[in-house]
C-alpha cells in the first residue's frame, strides 16, 4: 500500500473541494474493497477522504411512494430495513446473498455499486490486465475464465461486476444520485451507471473524477414476487457464478436482471417482455449476443435453468 | 525403548485417563486469544522490524538483475536482501524447489527478496519498488500434455508393482471397468499463514516459527544457511494449522533469519495470503486410470491402478495408487505411477498424500463396478475384503475391521433407504446417498520425550512434538498422567522447542501414536528411576493416586522424588512389526447429498464416518480430527481446485476468495463412530492415527452420492455444477 | 495443565546485543512520528479509541489497519491475521457492538469507537459463556480462527435478537430465529480450515439455548 494523506470530511462540499484539489483522491466509507485493492497496489490513491462522518445513512420515503437510500447506509441496515424487507424484498435478498455478515456491516450502498471486478488477473499485478493497466492486454480471455463474463464483453476485457445488490437495483430501476465536483446535483438511472468494457475497461462507471454518490432512489414498489437466486460453488461467502434477480407478477409478467455474466448488472428489457413465454425464450433474448469462453460457456445453460427455477418459484 | 514385540498389558490399559473425553488443556488459551502463534511473540524491550517478501513474477527463467535502489531509499527501510546478493545456497533435504538464493527462478512467486523496514506498511510498500529484469524461459505447466513424456521415477518411490497376470485375467473377466479419473491441485490453506520471527544473538539465532516438524526444519535451516544446527533454536508451541504445508522448511523462516542478519534487528516475516499458494507447496493433481475385472459373483480377479502426476525436477510422485495395493482382494494386480516434469510450484505432501487423491478415484470405480455387477456397493466391498496383504498373502494385517465399519455405518446411517439413481426428489432437490471406504496406512517415527517429576508432584513433559490442532498437548498429558498415576492437573506439557528431545512431529497421522509412545518410554524410565530410588522392585511397582506402591509399601510421589526431583528421558524406536504385519487404519464414510435439479449445485445434508484405528486416545480430539477431515473432503469434492494458467505457469486463484474451501453453510451436523478396538502390533499405546483416515474416501462418498441423487457420474474433481447441468432433467 | 511458563520460556533467550538494536529499543509506536520529516508527518495520524473498555491513543502510519494496530501496536494478538483481505474472518472484532473484519478498515477511521476483541470477552478462569461453550464442544482445533469465530458467534446471536435477516431466512417479515441453519449461514464469513464447523454450531446453539 502506498503512503497517503488522510482527512475526515465534515460536509459533502468540503469533501468535493478536497477531492478536486488532490490529483489522486479516493473517498473511503466501508473500505472493504478499496483497502483490499490498496494493499495490492491496484488502487494507489495519495489522498483518502473519510466520508463516514457525512451522515447520508438514512432510508426515507420519497413523495412519489419510493425510497431514498443514503449512500452510507450499511448493507446490513439496508437489508434489515422494514420497508425494504416488505416492499423491496429483492433488494434485501440480494444484499444478504453477498459477502459475509462482517463485510455487510461495513459495506455501504455507494461502495457496493463501485466495487471493482474480482477477476483473478485484475487482482494479480504481475499479469497483464487492460482494466488495471490500460493497453497491457487481457490475460483472462485465453486464461482461467470460469467466473468471468459471457455477454457485453469485449476483446479488451471479460470481467464481471461482482455486486449482488446492483442486480436488484437494476431490476428495480433505481436511480443513483450524485453531486458533481462543481456542486451540481445529478441523477443517473442505474441502467446507465455502469459501462460496458469496450476498449476502455478501466472506466467502469459514468462518474466523473470527484463526483460523489449521495444516495440511491427506488421507484414506488412494484408488488409481485421478489426472488434473488444466487448460484455458486460453495453455499455462502462466495461470488456468484451467475445470479438471477426477478420481480414476477401473478400474471407471469415481470422483470429480470442477471449477475455474474457481464461488466454491469445485465438486464435486457426485451427479455422481460419474453418472460411470460418462459425461461428459454427470455434467456434467448437476454443472452442473444453472448460470447462465452470454453470455461464459462456453461453459464448460458445455467442462466436459463436458474431462471426456469425462479419462474417456477414465483408461480408456486 | 524399542518396540519390537506386540504390546502386552501395560499401565495405559488402565484407561483411567487415556481414552477419556478430556477437553483440550490448551483450550482456555486458544479461546481467549492468549495462545501465542509464531508472529505474535513479543517482548516489550525488543525493537522488532518487519520483513516483507518479494516473489518472482515469472514461472521459469533467470534473474538478470535486480534494482533495489528505490526500495532501499524508501522510508523506514533497514535492509533489502536479494536472492542475487545471497547467492546459491544448499537446499534443505526435504525441499524440492529452492526457497531462496541464486538467480534461477523455478516457479511463480518463488522468494527473490525480503525488504525489512521499521513497520509493516513501510516494508510492504518498499517491497513493491523492487524492479527485476528476467530472462524468461518456457516451462511445462499442463499435466495433460506433460503426462505424455512422464517418466518412471527411481525404484525407491515404488512406481511399479505387479502380481499374477493382470492383462490376461482382466481380458477374460466377465465384468470389467476401465475408466479415467482426475483430481486437481489442492492447497493446504491453513488459517495461519507461514510466519517466522528471527532474532540473532551473536552467532546463535532463535526462530519462532510455525512448523509441524521442529527437527526437520532446524536441520534444513542449518543446511540452507550453512550454519551449525546447534546454533539454531527453533520454537513452535502453537501452530495455526498445517495439513502438510508446514512439514518442511519454508521461505518465511529463511527470509526472517537473513533479514534479521542484515537489519541487525529481530525480524518478523509472514507470507502474505495471496503469495502463499504459489510460494509454498500444494497437493499435486493426478490423472488416474483404473481397471477392475470381476466374476459375476462379484469377486475381483484383476485390479489395476495407474497414476500420473507432475512435479518440479527432482520431485516426487503423488502416490495415488498406494491404497490399491492393499485395500481389496484379487489375485492379479498391478499398479504404475509416472512422474511428469512441471514447472509449477512444488508439489508435496498434503493431508493423506497418496491415499486422499487415490481413494477419490478408486472409490468411485468401486461404486461403478458394484453397479455393473448389480451388487450393493457395501456388499461388493465386503465380498472383496482381505485379511492379508494381497501382494504377499503370508503377511497378515495386524488388525482389520473394515467390514465392521461398513456394517455399523450402514445400519446407523439408514443405508437401506437408498434408492436407485435419480429416484428420490424433494422439491428442487435430488437426494442421494453414497458410501466410500477410508484407508490409510499406520506409520511410526522415532519419538523422544523427557519427563520431569518435581517435589510438588508435578510432572512436566518436554518434547519437540507439535500440536497443529490435533490435540497433542492433551493426549500427551493423558499419557503421562496414566503412566505416573497423576491427575491431569498435575501434568504440564511443553512442546515445540528444539531444546527438547526430538519427537516424531506432526504428519502422516503418525504424530499421536508415535509421540505418546515416546512419552510412554520416558515415563517408563522415570518409573524405573523412582523405583530404584526407593529400592522397589520395578516389576510390581504401581503408580496410582499420586503414590508409588510396591507390595505393601506405599510412598507419595512428592516424597519419592526428593528435593531434586527425578527425570526420565527416552526415545521410542520401532522394530519390524510394520514389515511382518501390514498396519493400517480403516473407515467407512456415508454421505447424503442434495443436487439442485435446476442449477446442479450439490450440498451435503448428512455425514457419518465410522473409523477403526486402534485405541482412541481421546474421543473428543480424535472426533474433531475426523470431522475436520470430513470437512476438507467436502471442499475437495465440491469446490477446491487450484486453477492452472497453463500459459504463464501459475495457480491463478491464489487467495481464499478464489480457492474455495468449505464454509459453515456447506457442512451439516457430522457424526463419527470409533470402533472399540486396540492394535497391540502398533505400539504400547495400541493406538493408530485418525487425522488422515478421516479425509480418505470422503470426496468419493460425495461423488457417489451425487451419482445416486442425479444419475450423473462425474469422474473429474471437483464436482462443480458445470459438470452436472448438461445431464440433469429439463426444468424450463 | 498447560504450564503457564510456556509463554515465557523463550523470552529469556531473546537477547539483543547490537548497539543499533539497543538504540532503537524505544521505537514504540508513538516515537515513529518524531523520526519523520514534516512532509511525512501528514502520512501519520493520531487516533484514540477504546479497546475492551480501555482508552488507547496511537500515532499510526495512515496505512495501518485496525488489525495491525491491535496486533502490532497494542500487542493484542488474539485477533488474528489469516488473509488480510476480508476472505477468512479470523480478524473479526466488534466495533460499537457490530462485528467487522479488522483487516479491511484503517485504524485512523476509528476515532472515538468502542472496540471489543477476544481479550475483552473473557480470560482464562473467567471465560465468556461462548468461550466456555467452544471449549466444551471442542469448537476449534489449531485455534487460529477461533477468536474470530467466537467474536462472530457473540455478534450473530445479537444480530438474531435484533431481527436482522439472513440469506436463509425464509420469511423476511417474520422474526429471525437461532436455528442451526441460520447460524451456519451467518457464520460463513469465518473460515475454519481445521473443519470444526459442526462443533462450533453445537457451541453456539448451546449458548443460544436452542438445539440444532
Amino acid at each position: 500500500m502506498r503512503a497517503f494523506t488522510y482527512e475526515r470530511a465534515s460536509t459533502i462540499e468540503t469533501a468535493a473541494a478536497s477531492a478536486a484539489s488532490h490529483p489522486s483522491t479516493r473517498f473511503i466509507a466501508g473500505g472493504t474493497n478499496l483497502l483490499d485493492l490498496m494493499k495490492l497496489e491496484i488502487e494507489v490513491p495519495t489522498h483518502l477522504i473519510d466520508v463516514n462522518g457525512l451522515g447520508l445513512d438514512t432510508i426515507e420515503k420519497t413523495p412519489d411512494g419510493g425510497l431514498r437510500i443514503g449512500a452510507l447506509v450499511r448493507n446490513t441496515d439496508l437489508a434489515a430495513d422494514e420497508t425494504v424487507r416488505r416492499d423491496y424484498g429483492l433488494l434485501s435478498r440480494a444484499l444478504l446473498a453477498g459477502a459475509s455478515g462482517q463485510l455487510r456491516n461495513k459495506a455501504t450502498t455507494a461502495g457496493n455499486l463501485l466495487q471493482r471486478t474480482r477477476c483473478p488477473y485484475f487482482y494479480d499485478t504481475n499479469q497483464p490486465c487492460n482494466k488495471r493497466q490500460p493497453g497491457s492486454g487481457c490475460s483472462a480471455i485465453e486464461g482461467f475464465s470460469r467466473q468471468l463474463g459471457i455477454v457485453g464483453v469485449s476483446d479488451a476485457c471479460i470481467a464481471t461486476h461482482p455486486s449482488d445488490m446492483a442486480i436488484a437495483l437494476r431490476a428495480l430501476d433505481a436511480v443513483v444520485e450524485t453531486i458533481k465536483p462543481d456542486g451540481r446535483r445529478h441523477a443517473v438511472p442505474i441502467a446507465e451507471f455502469h459501462r460496458l468494457p469496450g476498449n476502455t475497461p478501466h472506466i467502469e462507471t459514468v462518474l466523473e473524477q470527484g463526483e460523489f454518490i449521495t444516495g440511491v432512489v427506488l421507484p414506488a414498489p412494484l408488488g409481485g414476487r421478489h426472488i434473488y437466486r444466487k448460484v455458486r460453488d460453495r453455499a455462502s461467502y462466495a461470488f456468484a457464478l451467475i445470479s438471477v434477480g426477478a420481480v414476477i407478477q401473478s400474471d407471469g409478467t415481470g422483470r429480470i436482471a442477471v449477475g455474474g455474466v457481464a461488466h454491469k448488472p445485465w438486464r435486457v428489457e426485451a427479455a422481460d417482455v419474453a418472460l411470460p413465454q418462459g425461461a428459454r425464450p427470455a434467456t434467448a433474448v437476454l443472452l442473444a449476443d453472448a460470447r462465452p469462453t470454453e470455461h464459462n460457456r456453461f453459464k448460458i445453460d445455467l442462466v436459463e435453468r436458474t431462471l426456469g427455477a425462479v419462474i417456477a418459484e414465483a408461480k408456486g | 525403548m524399542k518396540f519390537d514385540t506386540p504390546a502386552t498389558t501395560n499401565p495405559i490399559d488402565q484407561m483411567k485417563v487415556v481414552g477419556k473425553p478430556i477437553p483440550r488443556i490448551d483450550g482456555d488459551l486458544k479461546v481467549t486469544g492468549r495462545a501465542k502463534y509464531a508472529y505474535e511473540w513479543h517482548d516489550a524491550s525488543t525493537p522488532y522490524a518487519y520483513g516483507y517478501p518479494v516473489g518472482a513474477s515469472i514461472a521459469r527463467g533467470r534473474i538478470r538483475s535486480m534494482d533495489i535502489a528505490a526500495a532501499e531509499k524508501a522510508p523506514g527501510v533497514l535492509a533489502v536482501v536479494t536472492t542475487l546478493a545471497v547467492g546459491e545456497r544448499k537446499k534443505g533435504k526435504f525441499n524440492t524447489a529452492k526457497l531462496f538464493g541464486g538467480d534461477e527462478v523455478q516457479h511463480y512467486h518463488q522468494a527473490i527478496a525480503v525488504v525489512v523496514a521499521e513497520n509493516f506498511e513501510q516494508a510492504r510498500a518498499a517491497a513493491a519498488l523492487v524492479k527485476v529484469d528476467y530472462a524468461e524461459e518456457k516451462g511445462a505447466f499442463d499435466l495433460k500434455e506433460a503426462m505424455k513424456t512422464a517418466e518412471k521415477p527411481a525404484d525407491s518411490q515404488q512406481p511399479d508393482t505387479s502380481v499374477g497376470d493382470f492383462d490376461a485375467t482382466f481380458g477374460s473377466a466377465a465384468i470389467t471397468l476401465d475408466e479415467a479419473y482426475s483430481t486437481p491441485d489442492q492447497s493446504h490453506a491453513m488459517m495461519e499463514p507461514n510466519a517466522s520471527i528471527a532474532a540473532w544473538d551473536g552467532d546463535n539465532v532463535t526462530v519462532w516459527t510455525s512448523s509441524q516438524m521442529i527437527d526437520w526444519w532446524r536441520a534444513d535451516l542449518a543446511t540452507t544457511l550453512d550454519i551449525d544446527k546447534e546454533k539454531i533454536h527453533l520454537m513452535s508451541p502453537f501452530i495455526g494449522g498445517g495439513f502438510g504445508g508446514k512439514l518442511f522448511l519454508r521461505s518465511d523462516a529463511v527470509l526472517a533469519v537473513l533479514g534479521a542478519q542484515a537489519a541487525k534487528r529481530p525480524v518478523k516475516v509472514a507470507l502474505p495470503r495471496p503469495f502463499m499458494i504459489n510460494n509454498t507447496t500444494h497437493r499435486p493433481a493426478t490423472i488416474q486410470r483404473i481397471r477392475i475385472g470381476a466374476e459375476r459373483d462379484g469377486k475381483i480377479t484383476a485390479i489395476a491402478h495407474e497414476s500420473w502426476s507432475g512435479d518440479q525436477p527432482g520431485g516426487q510422485l503423488e502416490a495415488a495408487v498406494a491404497q490399491t495395493r492393499l485395500l481389496y482382494a484379487g489375485a492379479n494386480r498391478m499398479t504404475a505411477m509416472r512422474l511428469a516434469t512441471l514447472n509449477l510450484p512444488e508439489g508435496n505432501a498434503m493431508r493423506a498424500p497418496g491415499e486422499a487423491p487415490g481413494l477419490m478415484a478408486l472409490e468411485i470405480a468401486m461404486d461403478e463396478m458394484a453397479e455393473k455387477l448389480g451388487l450393493d456397493p457395501i456388499e461388493f466391498r465386503i465380498l472383496n475384503d482381505t485379511q492379508v496383504d494381497p501382494e504377499k498373502p503370508e503377511r497378515p494385517f495386524s488388525h482389520r475391521n473394515l467390514i465392521g465399519c461398513l456394517k455399523l455405518g450402514a445400519e446407523t446411517f439408514g443405508w437401506s433407504s437408498r434408492g436407485k439413481p435419480g429416484a428420490r426428489r424433494e422439491g428442487n432437490w435430488l437426494i442421494g446417498q453414497g458410501v466410500a471406504v477410508a484407508f490409510r496406512n499406520n506409520m511410526m517415527l522415532p519419538s523422544g520425550a523427557r519427563v520431569r517429576l518435581d517435589r510438588q508432584g508435578i510432572a512436566t513433559v518436554e518434547t519437540d512434538m507439535t500440536d497443529i490442532g490435533t490435540g497433542s498437548y492433551t493426549i500427551i498429558a493423558q499419557t503421562a498422567a496414566e503412566m505416573l498415576g497423576l491427575p491431569m492437573d498435575r501434568v504440564a506439557v511443553q512442546l515445540g522447542d528444539s531444546r527438547f528431545p526430538v519427537s516424531a512431529g506432526s504428519g502422516g497421522q503418525f504424530g499421536a501414536n508415535s509421540s505418546t509412545s515416546g512419552v510412554y518410554a520416558a515415563c517408563v524410565k522415570l518409573r524405573e528411576a523412582v523405583a530404584a530410588k526407593l529400592g522397589f522392585n520395578s516389576d510390581d511397582v504401581v503408580f496410582e493416586n499420586g503414590e508409588v506402591r510396591s507390595g505393601n509399601r506405599s510412598v507419595p510421589l512428592t516424597e519419592a522424588v526428593g528435593d531434586e526431583g527425578l527425570v526420565g528421558e527416552d526415545t521410542m524406536t520401532w522394530g519390524d512389526l510394520t514389515q511382518t504385519h501390514q498396519q493400517s487404519t480403516f473407515g467407512a464414510h456415508f454421505v447424503e447429498v442434495g443436487v439442485d435439479v435446476a442449477t446442479g449445485e450439490s450440498r451435503v445434508r448428512r455425514m457419518l464416518a465410522v473409523c477403526a484405528a486402534g485405541r482412541i486416545l481421546n474421543p473428543i480430539t480424535a472426533r474433531s480430527q475426523v470431522i475436520g477431515a470430513m470437512t476438507m473432503g467436502v471442499g475437495g469434492a465440491l469446490s477446491e481446485e487450484l486453477a492452472v494458467d497453463t500459459r504463464r505457469g501459475f495457480f491463478v486463484n491464489h487467495d481464499l476468495a478464489g480457492y474455495e474451501v468449505a464454509v459453515h453453510a456447506d457442512i451439516p451436523h457430522q457424526d463419527v463412530i470409533f470402533m472399540d478396538e486396540t492394535d497391540p502390533m502398533s505400539s504400547p499405546m495400541k493406538a493408530k492415527g485418525v487425522g488422515e483416515l478421516g479425509l480418505c474416501g470422503v470426496s468419493a462418498a460425495i461423488a457417489n452420492a451425487i451419482y445416486n441423487a442425479s444419475g450423473v457420474r462425474v469422474r473429474h474433481y471437483p464436482l462443480t455444477l458445470d459438470k452436472l447441468i448438461g445431464n440433469l432433467p429439463d426444468v424450463a | 495443565m498447560l504450564n503457564p511458563t510456556q509463554l515465557e520460556i523463550s523470552r529469556r533467550n531473546l537477547l539483543i546485543t547490537s548497539a543499533a538494536a539497543a538504540a532503537a529499543t524505544s521505537a514504540l509506536p508513538l516515537s515513529a512520528a518524531a523520526q519523520t520529516s514534516p512532509t511525512e508527518t501528514k502520512l501519520i495520524s493520531t487516533v484514540a479509541f477504546a479497546v475492551n473498555g480501555e482508552r488507547r491513543e496511537l500515532n499510526v502510519d495512515n496505512r495501518t489497519t485496525l488489525l495491525d494496530a491491535l496486533r502490532e501496536h497494542l500487542h493484542l494478538t488474539g485477533t488474528k491475521k489469516g488473509c488480510d483481505h476480508g476472505q477468512c474472518g479470523a480478524c473479526t472484532v466488534m466495533v460499537d457492538g457490530r462485528r467487522i473484519n479488522a483487516c479491511l478498515t484503517l485504524a485512523v477511521m476509528h476515532e472515538g469507537d468502542e472496540i471489543t476483541t477476544i481479550e475483552g470477552l473473557g480470560q482464562p478462569g473467567n471465560l465468556h459463556p461462548m468461550q466456555a461453550a467452544f471449549v466444551k464442544h471442542d469448537g476449534f482445533q489449531c485455534g487460529y480462527c477461533t477468536p474470530g469465530q467466537i467474536c462472530s458467534s457473540v455478534a450473530v446471536l445479537e444480530e438474531i435478537k435484533a431481527n436482522i435477516p439472513s440469506h436463509v431466512t425464509t420469511n423476511l417479515t417474520a422474526p429471525a430465529a437461532a436455528s442451526a441453519e441460520e447460524i451456519r449461514e451467518r457464520m460463513s464469513g469465518n473460515i475454519c480450515r481445521c473443519g470444526a464447523y459442526s462443533n462450533i454450531v453445537d457451541a453456539i446453539t448451546d449458548v443460544a439455548g436452542t438445539r440444532a
